[in-house]
Order: structure tokens, then C-alpha cells, then sequence
């Protein structure tokens, strides 16, 4: 107390102030209960909250269009869909460009799978014109070849265009060999062959490991030349193959050209297509709402988002019925869990041990053998049924239709997840002593008055538990409904899992999923804001 | 003949330098699909095989099913571990349009046949992508119960049976997907054979398909697993469906199921290998040299002798025998056989590369309605 | 107020038996006559059966055997909430789901009265407990003594004529559980309501109630007001269990009429009052307060039998000083002294004479 009157901060029995050795007491005791977590939080953090993160970003990330045709992209940003022409001649040029890249690194087809998503067609048409990129190139590589034999060979290339320092080091090294440096001025000289040289020297170094200095240049080099010196460059150079430069610009006016849309036009004319530049052109920032818009049987096209027309719609109906049945079984859960629970927690403790253990005893069959067992009990010539006729109850042409739908789908659901609301009814259930119903029955309550007013009350913070718990893994499910589910009792998670094995579309089924995990999250908010989440208690 | 293979497929591969013998590595995996399709690689393959080489050791993965899900994930951790991917054609192009598969060179890489024919003839049209190694023809195929049939009602012939409630009542176990359903369809709805795609291709083609299914879509159990419909018809829930040939034959010949086969329309379908993207040159030229050996015309043939698929190679059918252990000759229980494949559709790969999506959308969504 | 005239068997056990297993009876034999208007404890160590038999008063516990009557009528067959007996219980059970109001509101709700009249009698309740602040709280949200306040108005709102007291007071510290005990006599009386108050602490026992039944091994070793049980136990079991106490043992050398002579075993001679002695040569546990042992010679009275003694302890206690003797061989004899100006303050192994009354000085069973 004396402290108190004093002036100034507070000290300490060691003259440091108070505050200030109270804060690295504290601290420490942080770091000790830190480091016990430590383990347990690194591994939630990798196994956990990391791929959710990846999840997330993935439902949004399209990259891919501009990483694949990034001047194709550029190209476009002149172009708009709205005025309904074809794209002009720039724009097949940077197309012709990326796609040699691309296909060169075999990464076209990927873009359009990517895009067929979006577009159907885009798949083959990609495909296809990857594989006719070179014979483009090769109207210009003939010719140049003809005009002169040095025009396709890699050494006179790499002395061409490489640094004198860079292929004296370079020639007779072995596979990559140095990193390939172009000669100084080449870039403005020439700007388009420098810009394909150097995309074909890094491909071959880096992909194909090969030696730039010997290595024949692609065809897109000799066609991006013929580009240049059309255009009048070249002028002035006095470096190595001088000669052979000035005497190709005498003759490329004569050399035989096409246009490269008449090129693209003439592998496919769905190139001519204005659906295909508008979707690429809506795809082409690096996030998309794309994705997102599909989980709503909505679509992004180039006319700005759309929904999704009927016959196509499936994902808002899908969600809606998973969040309908899994409350359902969640519903039934508590039906039939809770009585049990009530027993478990009543009997004496021999006889509820042997009860608990019939209770856990579906959790330690597989999941597969449940479902099949119910497939067994219920179809149509299944055990049930047969039982139903033999009684006389049903007559054979009547037999009941029991699974491969809704029905089927909800009665094995909610036998596997019964446990998960048994033992958290239980655990609450075992915590209510029993004077509370002496004390109600001696206030005057009947046994159901007492049971309503006094137990059961107590007892809500174990259905809480147990219906958040059964309701997320319900929610979350695809085996059992895909094995009984039919084509009315599957849940959204069976799309989510074919997107993720089937059709590869990672980015819908991250979407998907993000809006599963939201649906869970609002779910559980509403339920704090409702029901309060102290009042959930596992035991 | 393992020194060529390696000097070819590394030059495929596109590697200056040149891997020897000794850089082979001993340790493979395999994925297929389990059960007695990979019994009857490993017995026909694997087995041969290890006996030439003592010190390779094998290991299956039954990953098949989820083989391109898989891959993909592996390649982008950068931790390929699987050398050889057992998968479907249509699998086998989408890996490729992916660039997880290797591209491969056919002639290069595979074996002559041995009446002399180069891979790439001896393989012909199989070859459906550029990534994809042919090992087997499969089909999908339709089966029914000859007891189950209403009395007077004929044994069932064409395909359009499946379509037929009136004459055959009962439910049929279809696979839950568009894939083979809708050209099922629109056969029966009057298309001929070859215009089918055409059709598909637009949107009255694809409403015309889905209409057709409608009238039978109260009466379809649709299947996920191959192994549903011979036990859905052995159990008495279904009074037909399709499945597999494979299968269908495993029931009716080894279980004795009282199934009768209805080859009408089935569709042929491929499975084959693919290499991963990317290997390092040592697992590369061990699996180069397994590949070659074990797609040669005489180890296809041998597969024939466990299952009844046919094999992918046109210099193998003369060389299938019998079966293993019944002991009947397996050549009349091939989707190839004469007098099974009078009708056969052949199923467009490329086509439903297109619209794989567009269509599976619009059957989910005609499912959910 | 006396058992005597409120004794018209209110509540009444007709030899009643309880075993829960068949084979060990946890009541023996119990015979037991409340009358209306009591206060009456039933008091003894665990395992003794009182708990029991509060059970089946209240009627969660059914008697094996016997009757028990409830104003005349026998009540075996009746269900508890019919019994219109109020009780408390040791953790109070309180609802925790439900306010103070709603805990108490809801007996009355149950027996259908309306709501203004249970607003009325719940304030009341309230009042009656100094508690009607709290109308709205929560159990949690109150100190142990506040809910034991709630419980009880809870258990008098519906205005029974019996109330069950389960050691209610348990969970207390001292100081609350002292001033609980002097308001629960209170309201007791105040309202007239027969009360049966269970517990194992006896000073609890004394200071409440009319009449305090002391159970041992299923049966009542003694019935009686306070000031009897503890003046005069009639066994050695009452008298260990009630107060403080110093024994002696021996054997009866003589008895004559209110006095008998006891030889101690180490030969030292007292005289006694025989309780439950008779015969010549019965050994003995003689019984002394330590509050009757006098070392001051001139406080002795006239008549007092002395002994020798050492001092091994001496405590001062403020009101009181406590000393440890050793007295005819028996090193845990206590006296208790007056503070008082002249009162010698005693030494360790100082050697004294100490003395008390042949009456305080009692021969039970041994």
C-alpha cells in the first residue's frame, strides 16, 4: 500500500517498475503454454487451416489465362465484345505467339480444359490448334531456309543472336551449358525475333535442358523475323551474319505470307466465333468470380453474369436439400438418441456399459459394410420387404421402394450418425443429478411435468451438441448417399467430390465447398445468437 | 533389345544425355484397379516379368478410380510417386490435356508386333491420345435375367430393350452418367449409328436424348460402382442393366449366375497406361522397359487368359487361349469376338472431351429434376 | 413449547424396515411419533439410516416393511408429488435453468393456482427469506447462503404442513451456517410447519430442535429434547455422540439406589450415577462433561469426588481455557474452564487435584 503514495510508476522488490516485471512474468507463463501448444497448432495449421486457405484462394484464382496467353491478353484489352467483330490481326498475332509458347510447353491443353468449363468446344479447339502452330511457323522457316541454309541452323542462330562472350563459353559446353545472354542491341534491332529467341532459348535451357548454342530455334523465330523485317528492322547491323540479314531483307518481299487469322481461321473456324474471344477475354484477370457463380447456377459470360439456364441449374437445388436432409436426419438423431441416452444415463453401470457398447459398436464396422447392410435390408427383394409380404402386410407386386432415394438416403444416415448424438446427449444427461426430478416431484410435479419442466431443459445443451455435430458431418457427407442416395437422396458433396476426381473443374468444387463451409459457419452463428453457444456442452 | 528401348525412350523424352543400364531403378509402383483386373496384370505382366529381372521389385496401388485426381495433386507438390497409371481412354486424354502424362511415341517406345506390324499399326485407332499406351478393349455392355422375362415376352435382342417398360417391366441399372446413355437413347429414338454425335452436338440432339431417357427414368437404378448391376440382377432388383463385359462374365461363368449377355450396342472402351509426367531418367528407363515388355503381343494375349477383355493389340487375338482355371476358351467371351461385336458403337473420344462437362451439368441437373 | 402437548402423531413410523439388497437392513425396526408443529432432527453418522428414512418419508424410498402415516393416513402407496411435503435438499437443487421467480413460481404453477396469486405468494416467500431483490437472478449467479434461502422459501411456498430438511446446512461456512440455523427455527415456528430436519452435526441437532432423534446402525438410540440427550445419554454411543465428553472406564463395585461405586482400572474409586448399570462386577464407561470438572478448590461444591491429575496441554481459547489431563491413566481428558479473573492459568506438568459431582459422573454400558 505504502507503494501507492509514492510519486511515480509503481517498483517492484527489485526496483524495476511493477508494470513492467508484471508484463515478463506474464509473458513468460504466454511462452511456456505457447510452446506446450506448439506441436498440436503447427500440425492444425498445416493439416487444417492450411488447405482451407488453398480452398478458398482456389475458388477465386484463374491465372491460368493470363500465365498462358499473356499477350493475347493485352491484345484484347482494345478489343470488346460488344461490337460484335471478330478480333483483328494484332490480336491473332499475340495469339500465335503465346500458343507456340504454350503449346511448345505443352500447357495449351490445360487452358483449354480450363475454358471449356466455360465454353464447350474450347478443349479440342485448343488441342487442336496447338498442334498447327508449327506448320504456321514453317511457312516462314522454309523459306528462310531456302533463301539460306544458315537460317535453320542453331549454331549460326546462337552466334546470331547470343552474346560473343556467351557462345565462346557456350559452344562444345555440355547440356544446359551457361544461361543464354543475347547480344547487346539485338532487342531494338530486331524487338520481335529477339523477344521469340529468347523465349525459345529459355524454354530449351530451362524445360529441355539443352544447349542453347547448338540448338535449331523454333519456327515461330524465323516467322517473327519475316515480322521484323517487313516492318523495315535491321537496318545498320554489322555484327556476325551481317551479310546473310542484309540479303534477307532484299528477299522477304517476295516471301509468301499469310495473315495469321487467316491461319487460325483456316485450322478451325470457330476461331471466327465471338463467344470464345468474349470468354477469354471474361476470364483473363487473375480472379475470377467465375466459379463462385457456377455454385449458384449462375455463369460468367461475355455478356456480364447470367443465370444458368434451366436444364443446367442444379447446385442451388443440390444445397438446398442437403441443408433440408441433413436437418432431417439430424431431427431424427435426436429421436431416437435421445431415449437411449436417457437409458444409459439412468441404468445402473453394468447395464449401461453393455448398452454403451452396443451403441459404439456400429463405429467400429466400416462405413462401406453399414451401408451395404442397409442396401440388403431395404431394397425391394431385400430383407424387409420380404418380411412385409410374408406377413401379408404388402403383396408382392407392392413391395415398398426403400433406397436408391431420399428415404434410403435418411434411414442410413441416421443410423451411422446415431452415436455421434447419443454420446453427447449421454455425457450432458450423466451430469444432472437426480435430485433435480426428486426435487421437482416433492414441489408436486408428475413425472412428465418433471421430466418437461426440469429434465429435459437440462438436457438441451446435449442436443445442442450433439445436432451441431451430427448436422456438420451430415452435411459434409457423399459415400452413403452415393451408395443409397439414388438420383433424389445425393448431396452437394457428391458434385464436390466429382469435381475433384472426375472432371478436375478444382476451382468449382473449391467453390463449392467455400460455400458449404459458409453455410456451416452462418449456421453455427445463428445458432450462438439463438441458442448460445455456453449452452452446447459435451459433457 | 533393353539397351534400344532405353536409347529410344530417353531420345523421346527428349534427354541429351544417355541413361545406362545401371541407372535403371529397381523399385516401381504400379497403379490399377484392383480386384481381378489387376490380379489378372499382375499374373500376366508383373510376374514374367520379375522373373527376367530378379531385382525389381513391384508395388500396386489401387488408385485407378481416383488416378487423375491423384496425379494432379502429386504434381503440384512436386512428389510424382507412381511410375505407371493404369487408366481409362478418356482419363488418359484429360491427364494428357493436363500435362500430367508423358507423350509418348508409339513406335518408338513399344514393342513390334510379333507378325511383324509396327506398334503404331498393331495398335491402329486405339491409340487415342498421345499419352496413351492401349492394353485392353472393354465394353460396356447390357445384361438381362432370361427367368425373370414376362411369360411370352422374346428374349430381348437389341439394346432398345433397356427402353422397352411395356414388353420388359421392371427396373434396369443404367451407369450414373451421360456417357453412353444418350447415344443409347438416341439409337432408340431412331438416330442412325453414325449421325449420333452430330446430333448430340446440339441442343434439340441433346434435349431429344434426355427426352428419351425420361420415359424410362422412373424405372432406372443408376450405378457408380461396376460391381452394382450383377448384384442388383443376382439379388432380383433389376431385370437387366450394364455394366462391364467383364464382370458380366465373371458372374454368368464363374459365380453361375443364370444371366444371359445382350452384346446389342455395347460400347467399346479402352484402358491402357500412361506415364507420369515428369520421372527422374532412372524411373524413367525402368518403366520404359516394363511398358514394352509388358504391352507386347504376347503378354496382351496372356492377360486374356484371366479376364475376358480383349486385347488391344490386332496381333494378339489369335494368340488368346483359354481361361486359366475353367479352362474354356476365352476367344467368344471377347467384346472383339465376331459374333458379339455385330453391332458396336464406338465411342468418340474427342467429342466427349468437348462436352464431358456441358453434358454431365445437364444430366445432373435432369437427375435432381 | 414441549413434545409433550404438540405429541398427537402428526407424522408416524409403525415399525418400519428398509434393505435395499435383501439381506442387510439400513432401518431396523423403526418406531417414531412426530406431532404437528414440531421441529425434529434426525441426527447421526453416516450409514446410520436417516437419510433413509427421510427418503421414505418423502417417498422416493419405499418401506420393506411397515407403515408410515402421514395426518392419520398411511402413505406407502402414495406417489411424492401427492405427498404435499416440502423439502430442502443438501445441494439445494435449484433449477438451474430457471430464475429465482420461476424456481419458486413453479410449485404453484403445478398445482394450477393463477398467476397473480402465485406473484403474491412467491413475493411473499421471498420476504419471508429477506431475499426479494433476487426475484430474477439465476442459482448460479448467487453465494451458497443466498440459494439455501431460495431452497427453503422454494419448499414453504406452496404452504405444506410437513417440510424435509437433508442436511441442508452442509455446504456452509460456520459463521452462515449459524445464523441459517437460528432463521430456519424461526420461520419454523413462526409458521407452525412440522419440520424433520436430518444431520450429522450435533450442535446443529441441539440448538434447532424440539425433540432430536440420534440413529446409530439403524435404529433410534435416543429420543429426546436436546438439554436430555445431552445431560443425560442413555448409552455410551448417545453420549460419545453428543458434546464433549471424557470417559473412564471400570468396573461397578456397588450399586444403592441413585449411586453406585466404581472401581477404575487403575484402582482409583469413584463414586457414579448408574444409567444403564445394574449388576456388581458389569464393566463400565463412566461419562464426564469436561465442563462439570472443577480444579479450582473453591469452586468445588460441597460433596465433590477428587482425583489426582497431570497437566499435558493447556489451551487458551479466549472464553474458555481447555486442558488436557492425564487422569487415572487416560491421557485424553479434557476440562474446560471459565476465563474468569481468578482462574489459575495452569503448566504443563504441573500435578493438581481436579473434582466434579457424583451426579455429572454417569455409568453407562460399556
Amino acid at each position: 500500500m505504502s507503494d501507492a503514495t509514492q510519486d511515480g510508476p509503481v517498483l517492484a522488490a527489485d526496483g524495476r517498475p511493477l508494470k513492467a516485471s508484471l508484463r515478463s512474468a506474464l509473458r513468460r507463463q504466454k511462452m511456456r503454454a505457447l510452446l506446450l501448444i506448439a506441436p498440436l497448432l503447427i500440425f492444425v495449421l498445416i493439416t487444417f487451416i492450411a488447405p482451407i486457405a488453398d480452398m478458398l484462394f482456389r475458388s477465386v484464382e484463374n491465372g491460368i489465362v493470363s500465365d498462358t496467353l499473356p499477350r493475347t491478353v493485352v491484345a484484347l484489352d482494345d478489343w470488346d465484345y460488344g461490337s460484335g467483330e471478330v478480333p483483328d490481326e494484332p490480336v491473332f498475332e499475340a495469339l500465335f505467339v503465346d500458343m507456340y509458347d504454350a503449346s511448345e510447353r505443352k500447357i495449351h491443353t490445360r487452358l483449354g480444359s480450363r475454358l471449356n468449363y466455360e465454353v464447350t468446344g474450347v478443349s479440342s479447339l485448343f488441342r487442336q490448334a496447338g498442334r498447327e502452330m508449327e506448320d504456321i511457323g514453317e511457312i516462314y522457316e522454309d523459306q528462310f531456309d531456302a533463301l539460306d541454309e544458315n537460317w535453320t541452323q542453331g549454331e549460326f542462330w546462337a552466334q546470331f543472336m547470343g552474346d560473343p562472350d556467351w557462345y565462346s563459353e557456350a559452344a562444345g559446353a555440355e547440356d544446359p551449358g551457361p544461361t543464354f545472354v543475347m547480344k547487346e542491341g539485338m532487342d531494338e534491332l530486331l524487338p520481335l525475333t529477339a523477344e521469340a529467341y529468347q523465349m525459345f532459348a529459355t524454354f530449351a535451357q530451362e524445360e529441355d535442358e539443352d544447349n542453347v548454342a547448338t540448338e535449331d530455334p523454333w519456327a515461330l523465330v524465323h516467322a517473327r523475323l519475316y515480322q521484323d523485317l517487313t516492318a523495315g528492322a535491321g537496318e545498320g547491323y554489322d555484327g556476325f551474319g551481317a551479310e546473310e540479314l542484309a540479303a534477307a531483307r532484299e528477299a522477304v518481299g517476295d516471301f509468301e505470307s499469310t495473315t495469321y487469322k487467316e491461319a487460325f481461321l483456316n485450322v478451325d473456324e470457330d476461331w471466327a466465333d465471338l463467344e470464345i474471344w468474349g470468354t477469354i477475354k471474361a476470364y483473363s484477370p487473375n480472379y475470377t468470380p467465375g466459379y463462385f457463380l457456377k455454385a449458384v447456377d449462375a455463369q460468367l459470360t461475355p455478356h456480364g453474369v447470367e443465370a444458368q439456364p434451366d436444364d443446367q441449374a442444379v447446385y442451388v437445388k443440390l444445397f438446398g436439400r442437403t441443408v433440408w436432409m441433413s436437418l432431417t436426419i439430424t431431427f431424427m438423431t435426436i429421436l431416437l438418441g435421445y431415449p437411449v441416452a436417457f437409458l444409459l444415463a439412468q441404468l445402473p453401470m453394468r447395464q449401461s456399459s453393455m448398452l454403451m457398447i452396443l451403441v459404439l459398436l456400429p463405429f467400429w464396422t466400416s462405413l462401406l459394410v453399414r451401408t451395404s447392410a442397409w442396401k440388403v435390408l431395404l431394397q425391394q427383394q431385400g430383407v424387409i420387404n420380404d418380411l412385409l409380404v410374408w406377413a401379408g402386410i404388402i403383396n408382392d407386386a407392392g413391395r415398398l421402394v426403400m433406397i436408391n432415394n431420399q428415404l434410403g438416403t435418411i434411414i442410413a444416415m441416421t443410423h451411422i450418425l446415431l452415436p455421434f448424438m447419443i454420446l453427447p446427449l449421454y455425457s450432458v444427461m450423466a451430469t444432472i443429478p437426480p435430485t433435480y426430478v426428486r426435487a421437482a416431484k416433492s414441489l408436486g410435479a408428475t413425472n412428465v411435468t418433471a421430466f418437461r419442466r426440469v429434465y429435459f431443459p437440462q438436457s438441451v445443451p446435449g442436443i445442442g451438441a450433439g445436432s451441431i455435430l451430427v448436422f456438420i458431418l451430415a452435411i459434409g457427407y457423399y459415400i452413403t448417399p452415393a451408395l443409397v442416395g439414388g438420383t433424389d437422396g445425393i448431396f452437394i458433396s457428391n458434385r464436390i467430390a466429382y469435381h475433384i476426381s472426375s472432371s478436375l473443374n478444382w476451382g468449382l468444387a473449391a467453390a463449392l465447398g467455400s460455400i458449404l463451409l459458409a453455410a456451416v459457419l452462418i449456421l453455427y452463428w445463428a445458432y450462438d445468437r439463438i441458442v448460445g453457444i455456453d449452452n452446447v456442452k459435451l459433457g | 533389345m533393353k539397351l534400344k528401348t532405353i536409347l529410344m525412350g530417353t531420345a523421346v523424352a527428349g534427354f541429351g544425355s544417355v541413361a545406362t543400364a545401371q541407372e535403371m531403378a529397381n523399385d516401381m509402383t504400379l497403379v490399377s484397379w484392383g480386384g481381378a483386373y489387376q490380379s489378372s496384370q499382375q499374373k500376366a505382366y508383373a510376374e514374367p516379368y520379375m522373373e527376367m529381372n530378379p531385382d525389381v521389385s513391384i508395388t500396386w496401388d489401387e488408385s485407378s478410380p481416383e488416378a487423375v485426381a491423384k496425379l494432379r495433386a502429386m504434381n503440384e507438390a512436386g512428389n510424382v510417386t507412381w511410375d505407371l497409371v493404369d487408366v481409362v481412354a478418356a482419363d488418359a486424354i484429360r491427364l494428357c490435356d493436363e500435362g500430367l502424362a508423358m507423350e509418348i511415341d508409339a513406335d518408338e517406345i513399344l514393342a513390334e508386333g510379333d507378325d511383324g506390324s509396327s506398334a503404331e499399326d498393331d495398335f491402329g485407332d486405339l491409340l487415342v491420345s498421345d499419352c496413351f499406351i492401349p492394353q485392353i478393349v472393354y465394353s460396356i455392355t447390357a445384361a438381362y435375367r432370361p427367368d425373370r422375362l414376362p411369360e411370352g415376352a422374346p428374349a430381348p435382342d437389341s439394346i432398345c430393350a433397356l427402353f422397352d417398360t411395356e414388353t420388359y417391366p421392371g427396373k434396369r441399372a443404367l451407369e450414373q452418367r451421360p456417357i453412353n446413355n444418350v447415344e443409347w437413347a438416341l439409337l432408340c429414338d431412331g438416330v442412325a449409328k453414325d449421325d449420333i454425335y452430330d446430333v448430340l452436338e446440339t441442343e434439340e440432339g441433346q434435349d431429344r436424348a434426355f427426352a428419351k431417357l425420361d420415359t424410362i427414368k422412373d424405372d432406372v437404378i443408376w450405378w457408380s460402382a461396376a460391381a452394382e448391376p450383377p448384384q442388383l440382377l443376382a439379388d432380383g432388383e433389376i431385370v437387366m442393366g450394364s455394366s462391364y463385359n467383364g464382370r458380366w462374365f465373371s458372374a454368368i461363368e464363374e459365380q453361375d449366375q443364370p444371366f444371359e449377355m445382350l452384346w446389342d450396342a455395347q460400347v467399346f472402351d479402352l484402358d491402357g497406361w500412361i506415364i507420369p509426367a515428369g520421372l527422374p531418367d532412372d524411373r524413367l528407363a525402368r518403366v520404359l522397359d516394363f511398358v514394352n515388355f509388358a504391352t507386347d503381343t504376347q503378354r496382351l494375349a496372356d492377360q486374356a487368359a484371366y479376364i475376358s477383355y480383349g486385347p488391344a493389340r490386332q496381333s494378339s487375338a489369335p494368340l488368346v487361349g483359354d481361361h486359366a482355371e475353367l479352362g474354356i476358351p476365352m476367344g467368344p467371351h471377347m467384346p472383339t469376338a465376331p459374333e458379339n461385336s455385330k453391332n458396336v458403337f464406338v465411342y468418340n473420344y474427342s467429342w466427349w472431351a468437348d462436352y464431358r462437362d456441358d453434358l454431365d451439368s445437364k444430366f445432373q441437373a435432369w437427375l435432381a429434376q | 413449547m414441549t413434545n409433550a402437548d404438540t405429541n398427537d402423531g402428526f407424522v408416524v413410523f409403525d415399525r418400519v424396515q428398509k434393505s435395499y439388497d435383501g439381506e442387510i437392513l439400513v432401518v431396523k425396526d423403526l418406531n417414531l411419533s412426530i406431532g404437528k408443529g414440531e421441529f425434529l432432527t434426525m441426527l447421526g453418522p453416516s450409514g446410520s439410516g436417516k437419510t433413509t428414512c427421510l427418503m421414505m418419508l418423502a417417498g422416493f424410498e419405499t418401506a420393506t416393511h411397515g407403515d408410515i402415516l402421514l395426518g392419520g393416513q398411511p402413505i406407502n402407496n402414495i406417489p411424492p408429488h401427492k405427498r404435499g411435503i416440502g423439502m430442502v435438499f443438501q445441494n439445494y437443487a435449484l433449477f438451474p435453468h430457471m430464475t429465482v421467480g420461476e424456481n419458486l413460481s413453479f410449485p404453484l404453477e403445478v398445482r394450477k393456482l393463477n398467476k397473480s396469486d402465485r406473484e403474491a405468494k412467491v413475493k411473499r416467500a421471498l420476504d419471508m427469506v429477506q431475499m426479494g431483490d433476487f426475484i430474477n437472478r439465476r442459482p448460479a449467479q448467487m453465494s451458497g447462503g443466498q440459494q439455501q434461502r431460495i431452497a427453503l422459501a422454494r419448499a414453504l411456498v406452496f404452504e405444506p404442513e410437513l417440510v424435509l430438511m437433508d442436511e441442508p446446512l452442509g455446504a456452509l461456512d460456520k459463521q452462515l451456517r449459524e445464523h441459517m440455523q437460528f432463521e430456519i427455527t424461526r420461520l419454523a415456528h413462526n409458521l407452525g410447519i412440522t419440520t424433520v430436519y436430518v444431520t450429522h452435526d450435533q450442535t446443529e441437532a441441539l440448538t434447532m430442535s424440539d425433540r432430536v432423534a440420534v440413529f446409530d446402525d439403524g435404529r433410534i438410540q435416543q429420543l429426546d429434547p436436546p438439554d436430555v440427550l445431552y445431560e443425560e445419554p442413555k448409552n455410551s454411543f448417545v453420549a460419545q455422540f453428543i458434546g464433549e465428553n471424557n470417559t473412564l472406564q471400570g468396573v461397578v463395585k456397588e450399586v444403592k439406589g441413585e449411586t453406585c461405586i466404581i472401581e477404575l482400572d487403575d484402582g482409583e474409586i469413584i463414586d457414579a450415577k448408574p444409567v444403564n448399570v445394574s449388576e456388581v462386577g458389569q464393566r463400565t464407561q463412566v461419562s464426564i462433561r469436561p465442563e462439570r470438572v472443577e480444579y479450582n478448590k473453591e469452586r468445588l461444591q460441597e460433596g465433590a469426588h477428587t482425583l489426582k491429575a497431570e497437566v499435558l496441554e493447556f489451551i487458551y481459547m479466549g472464553d474458555i481455557f481447555r486442558t488436557r489431563l492425564k487422569v487415572a491413566g487416560n491421557e485424553d481428558f479434557i476440562i474446560k474452564t471459565r476465563n474468569a479473573p481468578d482462574q489459575e492459568k495452569l503448566k504443563p506438568g504441573q500435578m493438581i487435584e481436579i473434582g466434579w459431582m457424583p451426579e455429572d459422573c454417569r455409568a453407562l454400558d460399556a
